[in-house]
């Protein structure tokens, strides 16, 4: 007898990062422009932190919600940061990384066949998240006209009787897109119009630069009380293995989402919670060096790219460029695997972020300035190589 | 100004045209920037950081706490200046508390090092006491460790 698989975790398609992730692993002197995750180790004061209270013996579980200093620090860096309050003691939710926050989140609030827009091209989980929920996904395209910015007429369109939630993640991962607050102003008063609820992840808002600030959806007139916040501290504070997200959000959604997490979870681990809060409280100048260094080298790839006639638009968050390609004539994945295996060099296709990637790779600069010029060198050789052929 | 001064800081050596390119500039306005931070004084010179351990490890370098009777006229400035003038002398600082002047000694020998407190610096008029400390090791120097590195190591390909 062998074990049936449910239907609709069948269905879903394995991540098209993955299966690079495996022909990489089994390569060596391998350049990766494909990694998501900053190149810093976390700043030490945080790593210290966390240390200090394991000497302590602070080894136990926490409050489902997530230790109460922890969420105290949440609430006064939101409101600091994005001008949204939350009351730390049943607004704000300490989950595994913002992931498992869109997966309480979505769960909490779709019924089945309950539509879900989101933007594409997005990151990987968003699609299967919703799906996982029972809801249906409704992709937008976003253009590299637009800047991959989302337009509030096209979220319009997608609407249905069925539409529940829309989802956004400013600044994007893979396409380094920003919202216009103007348009964001245009987003917020069709979700009250038509009753959405906002699920609004933004994982990379302190990554925003050119000393440009940031602007949530929630801080909008009207929209707290319909939209779910998620932030955390993996990507500005170099702390993906942590696993800190966190959502914010009314105290009726919070609860929902608390009964999802407390019965699969229990609680985030308590020494990454302890390193959270010196991060929220004392992590700014370390991630403000860290946002320095970032801009640098996006200044950098940018220009090279360009220069090889890859039209890449200057990213205005995140650590990502997504870099046009269709003038090589191959196709996101077929230029891909071509790059790593002549040349060893990793991107990651465009179209693992959905198919309005297609002819787009994405090149992240969370690498050394070294690594970046050589991946980038590379990549000069890979191009005039199609050239002779073509 | 700040990111090209942080990048010199760090790395003073990197192509002119490779911080044009990580400053979103070009080539000749970069070199136009150095010039004048140069011309202006901002800029005081370029130094390597060397591992004493790998190159020359019999060095001497001492740190000098020195106090000192401030003039009626120009206080800690003609002592501190006379004092630094010395070429064994790396770096003379005021300080606040219990000494006045920190001076950084650098010697071939011990006996060198010595012999300077003892025959240049503490019969100085002015100066009142000294205290001596002798370096050991070095973890960090200017930001940068000298024995501690840390590679994290990542997945290749992440989402």
């Amino acid at each position: 007898m062998s074990i049936r698989v449910a239907k609709h975790v069948e269905r879903l398609p394995r991540s098209g990062i993955r299966d690079f992730f495996e022909i990489v692993q089994g390569m060596s002197d391998v350049v990766s422009l494909g990694i998501g995750e900053p190149d810093f180790a976390t700043p030490w004061n945080i790593r210290e932190a966390a240390i200090y209270s394991l000497e302590r013996g602070k080894t136990g579980y926490t409050s489902n919600l997530g230790l109460p200093r922890l969420r105290r620090a949440i609430a006064n860096y939101v409101e600091r940061n994005f001008h949204v309050s939350y009351n730390p003691l049943n607004e704000i939710l300490v989950t595994v990384g913002v992931s498992e926050a869109i997966d309480l989140a979505l769960r909490a609030v779709l019924e089945p066949g309950d539509e879900v827009i989101y933007h594409e091209p997005c990151y990987v989980s968003y699609n299967p998240s919703v799906q996982l929920a029972h809801g249906v996904p409704v992709p937008i395209q976003t253009r590299a006209e637009d800047g991959f910015t989302l337009r509030a007429e096209e979220i319009e369109k997608a609407l249905s009787p069925r539409t529940r939630v829309l989802m956004m993640n400013f600044p994007t991962n893979p396409t380094g897109a920003t919202m216009p607050p103007d348009e964001l102003k245009k987003i917020a008063s069709l979700c009250r119009k038509h009753d959405l609820v906002v699920l609004t992840d933004e994982i990379y808002s302190e990554l925003t630069y050119d000393s440009q600030p940031h602007y949530s959806i929630a801080a909008y007139e009207g929209m707290r009380e319909r939209t779910i916040f998620l932030h955390g501290l993996s990507k500005a504070y170099a702390m993906t293995g942590w696993r800190i997200g966190f959502a914010c959000a009314p105290a009726e959604i919070i609860e929902a989402m608390m009964k999802i997490h407390q019965y699969s979870i229990l609680c985030a681990s308590i020494m990454s919670q302890e390193a959270a809060i010196e991060a929220l409280e004392r992590g700014e100048s370390a991630m403000i060096a860290m946002r320095r260094e970032y801009e640098l080298r996006r200044n950098y790839i940018c220009r090279e790219l360009n220069a090889m006639g890859f039209p890449t638009c200057m990213p205005k968050g995140a650590f990502y460029v997504f870099s046009d390609i269709r003038l090589s004539g191959l196709d996101s994945k077929t230029f891909s695997l071509r790059l790593l295996k002549e040349k060893k060099v990793a991107v990651v296709p465009g179209t693992a972020f959905g198919q309005a990637g297609e002819g787009f790779v994405r090149c992240s600069f969370a690498t050394s300035l070294n690594l970046i010029k050589l991946a980038l060198e590379r990549i000069s050789e890979f191009r005039s190589s199609l050239a002779k052929a073509a | 100004m700040d990111a090209l001064l942080r990048i010199l800081q760090t790395n003073p050596l990197l192509p002119r045209a490779e911080i044009a390119k990580l400053l979103g500039l070009e080539e000749k306005e970069v070199e136009a920037k150095i010039a004048e931070l140069e011309a202006e004084g901002v800029i005081l010179g370029y130094t390597a950081i060397i591992n004493r351990e790998k190159w020359d490890p019999d060095t001497v370098t001492a740190l000098i706490e020195v106090k000192v009777t401030p003039e009626r006229e120009g206080g800690f400035d003609r002592i501190a200046a006379r004092i630094a003038r010395f070429d064994e002398v790396l770096s003379c600082y005021l300080m606040s508390g219990r000494y006045d002047l920190l001076v950084i000694v650098q010697g071939r020998t011990l006996r060198e090092v010595a012999a300077f407190v003892a025959e240049k610096l503490s019969t100085m008029e002015g100066v009142q006491a000294t205290a001596t400390h002798f370096r050991l090791k070095t973890y960090k120097e200017n930001g940068t460790f000298h024995h501690l590195v840390t590679i994290p190591e990542r997945l290749p390909v992440s989402p």
